[in-house]
């Protein structure tokens, strides 16, 4: 099929995984229009990163379909979905934490002199230059690019983890509780990546508890709630008070909670 | 006196993380050395015959040892080396025997250019190793119980293949290949091949990648199950390499050989800094962890003490060894959280 509207970049419809008897995401119908910034918010447990995990092929949905740039797409592997041009900041940061900086932001994308399948040389002058420009232009200061992720702090890791999908101009990227454990300068940093791509034109999903930063950063607001997508407001039209009713399942009007701001 | 240590500590750290283990083996060699003086009345090292046997010992276990070593660092273990050394120097030897010998294995198949030997020994390896990987990655059981069961039944497999009688009878242009210095050379050339692998290639990147952080590794876009395969496969066809080098060194072959060999192997990985948590260990540790087997053997035999000691010595190293690695571990985890 493709798509009536024609900067549809993501749709899904009804969407749907079960994991044995816990029905995790349930006929989930969402859409993304080229160049959007939205965020996906929800108590835990709300299906979000459920949601997350069918789109970008890292499980196989149960029923229900995703279009992607116009076709309808069936992701096997995480890597059909980088293929396609979605990338993922995992909440779990997914690096790996024996490897150093360039082959924590090239891995699976590796630069080679030339190519003997497996057994290609890597260029590692290459991919070290190319590392430093991606953090560049995400603003983000690492003194040692070649020392194991595991001797960084938890920012400098996130930031590696960020500016790894952010760095490789893409058609989607997704971000899981990008700032969860980051202290206010690190948040800021990666907000301002997240700026920068607006900037840019690559529409972006991001997965937030922070009321504050989804109202700033993004034009649209997911909502999710048992598995269910409950809402979808426009930002500038809304207030932390309707987006928390909704997260919440209580009616307007109702005090707003702390936890959530 | 800060400012010394602090340059002492600066310089400590740029050396390779190799450093202490080749302390440890400077250590035993320079102990067994002066032992050598005080009760033998020789020299331990400066002996060329037994340094050349040092090595030449331990160069079968070597070559096992590097293919375990990148399924350790790929958070796996292969405890089929010892029986996959069996079956390919079993198969290997039924295709190497001289046409003079009249009850060969394969009447017609005598005489072989020797390369068909050695091809048909690291196959067996191969196809072992294939077999070890295709269950590990499609089945998801346990690398310990896959390989475990590879142990026990190739060690099977290589009675069956010749009626559990041993194979001899070789022809010379094979059993060249185990004479002098060539079971050396081998063994220094699969290392260094698989240094420059896992160290300059995609190959080597990812099977650090899958033993640092699987999951990681997968949605970063790596065909986890196919890297495994080949990383099983290449381990297996690295024992059926080791099995020709025993069959031809043995002049024979027969379905007891290389018993344990799988237990060396994966010691000389971890005392050489190979971490069985995975993702981290290198080619070299391995060598120097090689060489220490060898040093212990030759120097037990050296000052002519019962080889039972031998083995209990071993074992405590072995222990040691996973006991650093796992403080190492430890305090790399309590880093994370410092921070």
């Amino acid at each position: 099929m493709s798509s009536n509207q024609q900067n549809i970049i993501l749709k899904t419809e009804g969407l749907t995984k079960h994991y044995g008897g816990v029905r995790a995401l349930q006929d989930a119908d969402f859409s993304l229009t080229e160049g959007e910034h939205v965020a996906i918010v929800g108590d835990n447990g709300a299906g979000k990163s459920t949601f997350i995990r069918q789109v970008t092929g890292v499980e196989i949905p149960t029923s229900g379909n995703i279009y992607f740039d116009g076709n309808l797409v069936d992701f096997k592997t995480p890597a059909d979905a980088k293929e396609a041009g979605i990338e993922t900041v995992y909440q779990n940061l997914a690096l790996a934490d024996d490897l150093d900086v360039p082959s924590n932001i090239f891995l699976g994308k590796e630069e080679t002199y030339f190519n003997l399948g497996p057994f290609s040389f890597l260029n590692e002058k290459k991919m070290y230059k190319k590392s430093i420009d991606v953090l560049a232009k995400t603003g983000i200061k690492i003194p040692n690019l070649k020392i194991a992720m595991s001797n960084m702090s938890g920012g400098q890791r996130q930031c590696v983890a960020v500016s790894r999908s952010a760095g490789f101009a893409s058609k989607l990227i997704i971000m899981d509780e990008p700032t969860a454990a980051l202290g206010v300068q690190e948040t800021s940093q990666v907000e301002n990546i997240i700026k920068n791509l607006k900037e840019h034109g690559i529409p972006l999903i991001v997965i937030s508890h922070n009321l504050r930063q989804v109202f700033d950063l993004v034009d649209k607001i997911w909502v999710f709630r048992q598995g269910k997508i409950v809402g979808c407001v426009e930002t500038s039209k809304s207030s932390t008070n309707e987006i928390v009713s909704l997260i919440t399942g209580v009616k307007l009007g109702v005090e707003e909670e702390a936890s959530f701001i | 006196m800060i400012q010394a240590q602090k340059n002492f500590k600066s310089w400590y750290k740029k050396l390779p993380p190799e450093f202490n283990i080749f302390l440890v083996l400077l250590g035993m060699a320079l102990l067994f050395e002066i032992l050598g003086w005080i009760f033998v009345g020789q020299s331990f090292l400066i002996n060329k015959r037994r340094l050349i046997i040092m090595i030449l010992q331990v160069s079968v276990i070597g070559i096992i040892a590097v293919g375990v070593t990148q399924v350790i660092i790929m958070a796996g273990i292969d405890l089929s080396g010892g029986s996959l050394v069996a079956l390919s120097a079993i198969v290997a030897a039924s295709l190497a025997q001289n046409s003079t010998y009249s009850k060969a294995v394969f009447p017609h198949l005598t005489d072989l250019p020797f390369l068909i030997p050695v091809i048909a020994g690291i196959g067996a390896g191969l196809i072992a190793g294939f077999i070890n990987g295709s269950l590990i990655a499609r089945t998801g059981i346990p690398a310990f119980i896959a390989t475990l069961g590879m142990l026990v039944s190739a060690r099977g497999a290589a009675a069956w293949y010749n009626n559990g009688k041993p194979v001899s009878f070789l022809s010379d242009e094979f059993t060249n290949l185990g004479q002098g210095a060539w079971p050396v050379a081998i063994f220094l050339t699969v290392a260094l091949v698989f240094h420059i692998l896992m160290r300059y290639t995609k190959y080597g990147k990812h099977t650090y990648a899958i033993g640092s952080n699987e999951e990681a590794a997968r949605v970063a876009g790596i065909n986890i199950k196919r890297h495994k395969i080949i990383v099983y496969s290449i381990a297996g066809a690295l024992s059926g390499l080791a099995g020709v080098v025993t069959a031809s060194r043995a002049m024979s072959a027969q379905a007891g050989m290389g018993m344990m060999y799988e237990l060396d192997a994966i010691s000389a990985a971890v005392i050489g800094g190979t971490s069985l948590f995975g993702g981290r260990g290198r080619i070299t540790g391995t060598l120097i962890g090689v060489l220490i087997l060898g040093v212990i053997t030759s120097g037990f035999v050296f000052l002519r003490i019962n080889a039972y000691y031998q083995d209990m010595v071993k074992g405590a190293i072995i222990v040691g060894a996973v006991i650093l690695d796992q403080y190492r571990n430890k305090k790399l985890k309590n880093k994370d959280k410092d921070i």
